[in-house]
């Protein structure tokens, strides 16, 4: 559950070099659900009804942001974890009780899932 | 600089956890607002601040000030000018309710009736007119409440907001509930009406400017393009509160005067400028 867009590109380098490999085919199919889930992210946190995270945030990406909170950007250089950025989407009230960011998790905006989702996301911004 | 912003937060934080600051008088409250709202945007006249958000961006002021060539509140004023003059069943009319109305009366709302020890506001004495006279009270949010609001808020054009919280306890508590109500996080998305037009005032929620708190009320009722129709500030405050997907108050609770209460005492010292027009 560690990886950083960096250990992607790094299994995306391995799974070229293994491409003829079963093995190889296991790390590119790895690969790959992991995009799906990274795209699943984004949608969510785009979507209007559910993250609308662009309503505070630039998102490379996304059109029309506001920009009530900081641009989401260089995030696993910010976050020194994906916990840790869970963390702030999942009760952002946790590292600043008067924050304008709402608690996704805690409030149950999102799912525990689609939270998942929208870290694998923000963490390759 | 500092210090201003501390001030407002010191409202805020009042409210919720220090019981000594949240006995700032509402005199100290609409200094604290002021001084805020001005070292934010020294530039925006005092008197522009009935204007909203096109106080603070010139582009969409362009549009608005293009809409008002064809104000779409006209036919809104025009019907509360014959429901207004229209008797009722027994003869009387609003006139006899609102003997003051030519001189202009929306300025004077809401006040705090020592006789009930409750806030009343425009609306709501609008219907209380009607049922002394026999007659089915008015929806609050639209149709033609809004319209006689309209008419009211017209003819009171220019005239001074002056609300004034008098010394007796119960308009003291209004007060001070209707400023609770103000910071108090509320909804899924636990949002205050601070927060966005307090904290993040001038900044964007997505595509939305954010206005100050001070001046929120002088145009109502008002026409809204999104809702393509007129509205009133009950109307407003229901969407505010349901945009954070918390339960709105019903109309002309307790709830939603007090708050009214205490926003328009921030609006004291600017014109009636309704009815209005926003996006
Ligand atoms: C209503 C406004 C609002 C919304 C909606 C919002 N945020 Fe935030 N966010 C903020 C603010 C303001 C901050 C600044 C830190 C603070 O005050 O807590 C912030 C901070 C963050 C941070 C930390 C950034 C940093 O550099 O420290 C992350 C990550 C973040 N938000 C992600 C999200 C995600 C993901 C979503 C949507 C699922 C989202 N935010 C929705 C207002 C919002
Ligand atoms: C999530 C952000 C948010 C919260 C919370 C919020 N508002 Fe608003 N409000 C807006 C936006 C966006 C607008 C439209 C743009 C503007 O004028 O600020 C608006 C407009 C208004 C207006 C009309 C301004 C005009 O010029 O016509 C009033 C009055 C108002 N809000 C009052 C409140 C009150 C009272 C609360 C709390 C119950 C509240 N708002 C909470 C975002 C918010």
């Amino acid at each position: 559950m560690r990886n950083s867009a960096k250990s992607i590109l790094a299994a995306t380098a391995v799974s070229a070099l293994l491409a003829m490999s079963d093995q190889g085919a296991a790390l590119a199919a790895h690969t790959e659900e992991h995009a799906t889930i990274i795209e699943q992210g984004k949608e969510i946190a785009f979507d209007r009804r559910r993250g609308n995270c662009l309503a505070c945030h630039a998102i490379p990406g996304g059109v029309s942001p506001g920009n009530i909170g900081p641009p989401l950007i260089v995030m696993n250089k910010r976050f020194p974890s994906k916990e840790k950025l869970r963390e702030q989407i999942w009760d952002p009230g946790q590292a600043n009780p008067d924050t304008m960011m709402p608690p996704f998790g805690r409030h149950m905006i999102l799912t525990e899932d689609e939270i998942n989702k929208v870290v694998e996301f923000v963490w390759t911004l | 600089m500092k210090m201003k912003l501390i001030s407002v937060a010191a409202i805020a934080a009042a409210v919720v956890l220090m019981p000594v600051a949240a006995q700032a008088t509402p005199e100290e409250d609409l200094q604290a607002f002021r001084d805020y709202y001005k070292e934010k945007f020294p530039d925006v006249p005092f008197e522009d601040y009935v204007n909203g958000a096109y106080a603070l961006d010139p582009i969409a002021r362009e549009n608005w000030l293009s809409i008002e060539e064809f104000p779409p509140y006209g036919p809104a004023i025009d019907e509360g000018e014959t429901l207004f003059h229209t008797p009722f069943k027994n003869g009387k009319t609003y006139a006899d309710c609102f003997p003051g109305y030519k001189e202009g009366i929306r300025q004077n709302y809401p006040y705090f009736d020592a006789k009930t020890g409750q806030v009343k506001t425009l609306e709501l004495e609008i219907n209380e007119c009607r049922v002394k006279n026999g007659e089915e009270p008015l929806k609050y949010n639209k149709g033609h409440i809004a319209s006689l609001s309209s008419y009211l808020a017209y003819l009171s054009r220019g005239k001074i907001f002056d609300v004034k919280v008098p010394d007796d306890p119960r308009a003291q508590a209004a007060y001070e509930e209707g400023k609770k109500f103000y910071f108090t996080k509320r909804g899924q998305l636990n949002l205050a009406c601070a927060d966005c037009h307090v904290y993040s005032v001038g900044k964007n929620l997505r595509t939305e400017l954010l206005s100050m708190s001070v001046g929120h009320v002088t145009h109502f009722p008002k026409y809204r393009s999104k809702w393509g129709e007129m509205g009133t500030l009950n109307r407003r405050f229901k969407g505010c509160n349901e945009q954070v997907r918390a339960k709105a108050f019903p109309p002309q609770s307790e709830e939603y005067r007090n708050l009214e209460y205490f926003l328009t005492y921030l609006s004291n010292g600017l014109p009636v400028n309704g009815p209005g027009a926003r996006k």
